[in-house]
């Protein structure tokens, strides 16, 4: 298990060495997007209408955080469950340059594949651990979709925001393999 | 007759709102610490060790321990001596309206189809239960989406038994791996009806982590379950590790002659309930 620090965008030197179960530390700037944006941006690429942000290179974090308070940068923020954007990731992977996600729990096959195929990389941060993470985000900006609430999507500007390395490039995957580590099962 | 304002309720709801997202119940602390010193992964005891962190920093700072601060699950026990001015269920809501927004807290009910937010975290899901005496007694039990995704409901045949009860409990928790934000808390509802059972099992998560079922052989399946989840392997975050679940609770009721109705509804770390009787 190795360390790194990135920041984003990431380029394919970056996704290339990284494996399952390393830990990785993140800065720049990376967006929050849910089940709702995730429908709307693959809908304009379903009708073949450019993106209203370019995500080329960029990471994704599958949040929606809790109101800010006077004085914070962002409320309590950590990440959702990541299974259900597999309908769109692989799209946004292969469409428009999607190279990071940052969520928690397994993701589908197809997910799996496109992080292989494009040179991406799945992430988790833990999960209940929303007051603490949202010490690395410095600043949050609601971009696109303010209708959407909690739900809309926002720029974040972030300094070492920790996360493990779920799915790599060569198909790996910690859940599987971790789990499999601590089995006690007969 | 004792009579109870609808402002008080209102501010009871608003506060139970607030400090349940804010400062995690001291015996999940507790047992998390615990759990962390036999954890057999470093990562795992890592991770366990950022919950810990994370509580502090929620508590002090007076932010939620978790984003996503849930749908607004209200028990209440009404004493049939009470007179209570105004609404009930209007001041239940106007009370979690007032503590989502006062508190920052996030607003997570939306339309079923339409996925359109209400931007005020109500209706409340209320259970109300009509009781002796002339004391209000109000609990606050905000519930994580990511966990209650993954709970599950089986309506078995009397002959499925001890084990198959044993066996549905510890698959649900197995299809759930990392999604529910390990370690969790398991409340498992054993007997009732179809709509009975899951009621069960969210009254379970209301139990304090050490509080065992008072009849023992309800206590000895907790304490198997307890064991067999977190042989599963799945640990802390989902990353691997001896710690899957801090706690078992089981609630039981009566049932049909032709049925054995289980549900299993699984919290996260963040098993968050406050409890004020007015």
């Amino acid at each position: 298990m190795s360390e790194f620090a990135l920041t984003t965008p990431l380029r394919d030197e970056d996704t290339e060495q990284l494996r399952t179960g390393d830990t990785v530390t993140i800065s720049g700037t990376i967006y929050t997007a849910r089940d709702a944006a995730h429908k709307r941006l693959c809908d304009l690429l379903a009708e073949g209408k450019p993106l209203p942000l370019d995500l080329e290179g960029q990471v994704i974090f599958y949040a929606g955080p809790a109101p800010t308070k006077p004085g914070q940068a962002i409320g309590s923020v950590g990440p959702t469950t990541s299974y259900r954007m597999d309908p769109y990731a692989p799209k946004l992977i292969a469409e428009a340059g999607l190279k990071g996600m940052i969520g928690k729990g397994k993701r589908d096959e197809r997910v799996k594949k496109a992080i292989a195929e494009h040179k991406a990389v799945y992430f988790a941060a833990t999960g209940g651990a929303a007051a603490l993470l949202s010490k690395c985000v410095k600043k949050c900006d609601v971009i696109l979709y303010p209708e959407l609430g909690p739900e809309a999507v926002r720029r974040l500007e972030v300094e070492d925001l920790p996360v493990i390395v779920v799915n790599d490039v060569r198909g790996g995957d910690l859940y599987q393999e971790a789990v499999e580590k601590y089995n006690e099962e007969v | 007759m004792r009579t109870i304002g609808k402002e008080e309720i209102v501010e009871t709801v608003a506060e139970l709102c607030i400090s349940a997202c804010y400062d995690l119940c001291g015996d999940v602390s507790e047992c998390i610490r615990k759990r962390r010193e036999k954890e057999k992964s470093d990562v795992g005891r890592d991770i366990l060790g950022q919950l810990l962190t994370n509580a502090e920093i929620a508590s002090k700072d007076r932010v939620p321990i978790c984003q996503d601060c849930g749908l607004a699950v209200v028990f209440a026990e009404v004493g049939q001596d009470l007179r209570i001015e105004g609404a009930f269920e209007e001041a239940v809501n106007e009370g979690v309206r007032k503590g989502y927004e006062e508190g920052y807290l996030r607003k997570s009910t939306c339309t079923p189809l339409g996925r359109e937010n209400y931007g005020t975290n109500t209706p409340a899901i209320l259970h109300v239960r009509l009781v002796g005496g002339d004391r209000l007694r109000l609990t606050v039990a905000p519930k994580g989406g990511g966990s209650e995704n993954m709970s599950a409901l089986k309506m078995f045949a009397p002959a499925a038994g001890r084990k198959g009860i044993i066996d549905f409990v510890v698959e649900t928790v197995r299809n759930a791996g990392p999604n529910p934000c390990p370690p969790i808390v398991v409340g498992v509802g054993i007997g009732g009806n179809f709509e009975k059972a899951p009621l069960l099992a969210k009254e379970a998560l209301l139990c304090s982590m050490e509080e065992a079922n008072p009849d023992p052989v309800f206590a000895a399946m907790e304490r198997e379950i307890f064991e067999r989840v977190n042989r599963l392997g799945i640990g802390p975050g989902g990353l691997g590790g001896s710690t899957t679940a801090l706690s078992v609770h089981i609630k039981e009721a009566p049932c049909h002659i032709a049925s054995l109705p289980c549900a299993v509804n699984l919290n996260c770390h963040a098993a968050r309930h406050k409890t004020k009787v007015i």
